[in-house]
């Protein structure tokens, strides 16, 4: 009895202690990241071919669920609103819930499983076949060569893609509301201009997608990073990271919307 | 510089995150219509303001001609002392009457301006002197039913 428990109370300790160590080990991480970043800033090129492989590559899964998001925002908002008999606020509701959430927290979703997943992948199977190694051998910095140019192609694209997403959303939202429903096209897009404030909710929301791309960015490349240099190591790696960035996107969002939304 | 297809593809992908953020900001944000600390202040004191907020609109005769900057408590007159920010384009005399609506049944709470007669107009600082309060649903229910109470055995009399 005495024995089990011991054991139970040693794992649970150990779990913590790896944890808090792990922090630790990311957040040192990021600072040497930031630190030798310098040479994703020297050669453009680098970070440019990063923006190209998480972003423009993500193009696709953002549009198209981006204006599903915003048909499917569309109709049921429709339905919703016209039980009260303010159906043409239904571009309030979709610009709205849009710009403030769906477009960078789906978005950021997106963003870990798409390009997180395979950050971590390239990482982990650089680190387990040497060649990090390898480069350091050659006096090549692989924080300033290989993982600062896909940190600052996260950073930059995730804004961007949560833009796309949150434009191509409420275009959906217009399809369904205006074109197909029948929504008044001028109530549509007067009501949702009086709503929707250029700082409170564009700005804001601008601001989240930069803390999610940042987050998720630097998860996968910590979980690359880390990973055992095996195959089921680099595997469980990538699983991580689509499983911490989910949590952790959506964790912030809440920090965040409390912090941006509470006054109002 | 030697040129790729990867820069092509990136400067399109830029760009249309770009177009994004500019069709949020102009079509969706309307940032056209701010007219950044253009206007001047008066002040306007209500016994009672409802449900406004500040950035509520100010309009006059329907058209939005300035915002709601802040509401603050008079303390010694306990009276709300609402400051409104009024576009410069647009001169008020000062008699003008404010007074809180609200647009339609259920809709968000404004304040309303009735230009009046007098040869001077509001200048920055001034204060309104004729103002109308908000409506109070419990206020006018208890009311109409102390009406109905006070002439009820009258009507029975006759």
């Amino acid at each position: 009895m005495i024995a089990v428990l011991d054991g139970g109370l040693r794992h649970i300790g150990a779990r913590v202690v790896d944890g808090v160590w792990k922090l630790g080990c990311a957040t040192r991480f990021t600072a040497t990241l930031i630190a030798r970043s310098g040479a994703s800033f020297r050669r453009p090129q680098l970070t440019l071919n990063e923006i190209y492989f998480t972003g423009v590559l993500s193009l696709i899964i953002i549009i198209v669920s981006g204006l599903f998001v915003g048909l499917v925002l569309g109709l049921q908002g429709y339905e919703t609103l016209k039980r009260y008999g303010s159906a043409e606020a239904l571009g309030t509701l979709v610009a709205l819930s849009l710009t403030r959430e769906l477009g960078p927290v789906v978005s950021a979703l997106l963003f870990a499983s798409r390009a997180g997943s395979a950050i971590t992948a390239k990482i982990g199977i650089m680190k387990s076949t040497e060649q990090l190694s390898a480069m350091e051998m050659m006096a090549v910095d692989p924080y300033g060569r290989v993982m600062a140019p896909i940190f600052w192609g996260g950073v930059i694209s995730m804004p961007l893609l949560a833009a796309i997403f949150s434009a191509l959303g409420i275009f959906g939202g217009y399809l369904i509301g205006v074109v197909i429903i029948g929504v008044d096209s001028g109530a549509f897009w007067s009501q949702m201009q009086a709503a929707v404030d250029l700082r409170e909710d564009v700005l804001n929301g601008v601001i989240k997608s930069v803390v999610f791309g940042v987050a998720v960015t630097l998860i996968a490349l910590f979980e690359g990073f880390d990973a055992p240099p095996t195959a089921a190591g680099v595997s469980y790696a990538v699983t991580r990271t689509v499983v911490t960035s989910a949590l952790v996107v959506l964790a912030l969002d809440f920090v965040l919307t409390s912090f941006m939304f509470a006054g109002v | 510089m030697k040129r790729t297809t990867i820069d092509l593809w990136v400067g399109l992908f830029v760009m249309g995150g770009l177009v994004a953020l500019l069709v949020l900001a102009l079509k969706v944000g309307n940032a056209t219509t701010v007219s950044a600390s253009q206007g001047y202040h008066v002040t306007a004191e209500f016994d009672n303001i409802g449900g406004l907020k500040p950035r509520a609109p100010v309009k006059s005769a329907g058209v939005v001609v300035g915002r709601v900057e802040s509401i603050g408590f008079d303390n010694k007159k306990f009276l709300a002392r609402v400051t409104l920010r009024i576009d410069k384009a647009y001169q008020f005399p000062t008699d003008t009457t404010a007074s809180i609506l609200t647009s339609g049944l259920l809709g968000e709470q404004y304040v309303g301006l009735d230009g009046g007669g007098d040869d001077v107009m509001l200048k920055d600082g001034d204060r309104m002197k004729l103002t109308q309060s908000a409506m109070v649903l419990e206020r006018m229910i208890s009311r109409f039913l102390y009406g109905k109470a006070a002439e009820g055995p009258q009507a029975a009399e006759k």
